[in-house]
């Protein structure tokens, strides 16, 4: 088997100050790795970096193309990291406000990323987009309103369906939870959790919530100061953190 | 199939002034196909420390752990993953609730994540929740506001779902009543029948004589004791 994502040292500065600094990884098909740590410590700076939003100062960013195999999205031309982007990958922003056009339909915001990649019979559209907003419960009567009128949650699960309904194979997501109730938060994790798995997805998720990671990654990544201090199976690094930093993160939040 | 030799622990507690503590030393145990091997000790002894480092959840520093083949000190994250979806089940002593996920749901997991049928994959699920005497008004509820013996009973569903070759039980029959007892307890006997390897914790002696085949006491794996 391939790996789907291949992370080899990759660092990014700003001036002076470090953002992530070396960090290596490998993602496999079907996993979903989980990064936390404390504000600051670099984990958007790192998804940035893997998403093709930042460049990296230095190291590769390998990830297995559909078409071509494995390729260094570093080192693409930009129209080419843009096709993945609408195409392998999907990004969840904390903020759905980044992640959907609010003076658009949630039909719309659905139905654009398919003909972004060439969807264009308006029946098949509105029928795909119908079924994703009902897979992310959103009630197929409010199709035609605009996300400005949804609730927190429902506008996190429309940036779902618009990320997912072209089928990608990697999700990025920036504390897809970040912004919500606690009982909403439960639900969209719920949702996350039977997607990732029913999809066969595979996804980084950065949270500083280890209840999130606990629930939803395979392994998790644990950085401090732009660092990775430790990384494993979350229920390992949870449960028997070998790291002095991990340890105090552990022990600082009630039994997860 | 579980092929344990010199097995070591001990827990570095960083934030309180660097403390190590010591808690196994020259663990070694074996358990054949179709064999129920008991972990017996005090309270402290180290059981459910060996168990959790043989699902991987504890991290294994010193000497070897095989299970089906695979050497878990030291492994990869993938390779226990695989290891759990396909070979190595495991009844932990409760059941981690998810709010929102319906007991039936919870129980058909693993079969779900190997990519079976939904629709087998519940239909055992609700035969083993009617043999374990889980209500059918429950099913379809979230065990976060379940009793005690009813949420071990969750678990075992879950944990006898799939015919895995390897299991782990730790203390599968405390919180329960007599008549369910003796669901696990038959549970039990046909997993080995059909060639499971398991190892167990029974605080309750009688259903540990009524199953297994041989005990291994951690106590004479305490640190102090090896030195000695
Ligand atoms: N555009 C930027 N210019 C300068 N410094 C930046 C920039 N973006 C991030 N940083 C700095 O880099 C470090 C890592 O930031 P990053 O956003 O990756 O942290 P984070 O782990 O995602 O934190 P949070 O949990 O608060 O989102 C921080 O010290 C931050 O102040
Ligand atoms: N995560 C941990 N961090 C620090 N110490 C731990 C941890 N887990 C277990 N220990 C210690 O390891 C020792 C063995 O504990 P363990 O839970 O394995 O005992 P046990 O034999 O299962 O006991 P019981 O019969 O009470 O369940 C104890 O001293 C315990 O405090
Ligand atoms: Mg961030
Ligand atoms: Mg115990």
């Amino acid at each position: 088997m391939t790996p789907l994502l291949q992370v080899e040292g990759v660092s990014k500065h700003y001036g002076a100050h470090l953002g992530c600094g070396d960090v290596t990884f490998t993602l496999w098909p079907g996993e979903v790795m989980g990064i936390v740590g404390e504000s600051g410590s670099g984990k958007s700076t790192l998804l940035n970096c893997m998403a093709g939003h930042l460049a990296p100062d230095a190291g590769r960013v390998v990830f297995d193309t559909r078409m071509h195999g494995p390729r260094d999205t570093v080192t693409m031309t930009e129209a080419e990291r843009r096709w993945l982007a609408r195409t392998d990958w999907a990004f969840v922003h904390q903020n759905p406000r980044d992640g959907l056009r609010m003076n658009v339909s949630a039909g719309g915001n659905v139905g654009e990323r398919l003909m972004a990649v060439g969807a264009r019979h308006y029946g098949d559209i509105r029928a795909q987009a119908q079924d994703w907003l009902g897979r992310v419960e959103i009630d197929a009567g409010r199709m035609d309103e605009r996300p400005r009128a949804f609730s927190g949650g429902m506008q996190q699960r429309l940036q779902i369906a618009r990320n997912l309904v072209t089928g990608p194979r990697l999700v990025f997501m920036d504390e897809p939870t970040g912004g919500l109730d606690v009982s909403v938060q439960a639900r969209l994790l719920d949702l996350l959790r039977g997607l990732v798995r029913k999809l066969g997805l595979s996804a980084v998720i950065v949270t500083h919530d280890l209840a999130v990671v606990r629930l939803l990654a395979d392994r998790v990544m644990v950085m401090k100061d732009g660092r990775v201090v430790e990384q494993g199976l979350t229920d390992q690094v949870l449960d028997d953190p070998q790291h002095a930093y991990t340890q105090l993160l552990v022990s600082s939040v009630l039994q997860v | 199939m579980i092929e344990i030799s010199d097995v070591g622990k001990r827990f570095v507690l960083h934030n309180q002034g660097g403390v190590v503590l010591p808690v196994m030393a020259g663990a070694s145990l074996h358990v054949g196909r179709g064999e129920c091997v008991a972990l017996t000790g005090a309270s402290g002894a180290g059981k459910s420390t060996l168990m959790r480092m043989i699902w991987g959840n504890y991290r294994c520093d010193e000497g070897s752990i095989r299970v089906a083949g695979l050497e878990l000190c030291g492994a990869q994250a993938r390779d226990v993953l695989a290891l759990r979806r396909g070979t190595l089940g495991y009844v932990s002593q409760f059941l981690r609730v998810i709010p929102r996920v319906p007991a039936l749901q919870i129980v058909a997991e693993p079969l779900l994540a190997q990519g079976i049928e939904e629709d087998a994959a519940l239909m055992r699920a609700r035969d083993l929740l009617a043999r374990l005497n889980i209500p059918q008004r429950l099913w379809s509820i979230s065990p976060t506001t379940f009793s005690g013996g009813e949420q071990q009973r969750v678990n075992i569903a879950r944990g006898f779902i799939q015919d895995w070759p390897v299991m782990l039980l730790d203390e599968p029959t405390a919180s329960l009543d007599a008549a369910n007892r003796a669901v696990v307890l038959d549970l039990i006997l046909e997993a080995k029948a059909r060639g499971a390897a398991i190892l167990g914790i029974f605080h309750d002696t009688g259903a540990r004589d009524a199953v297994c085949d041989r005990e291994v006491d951690m106590g004479a794996f305490l640190p102090g004791r090896a030195a000695a």
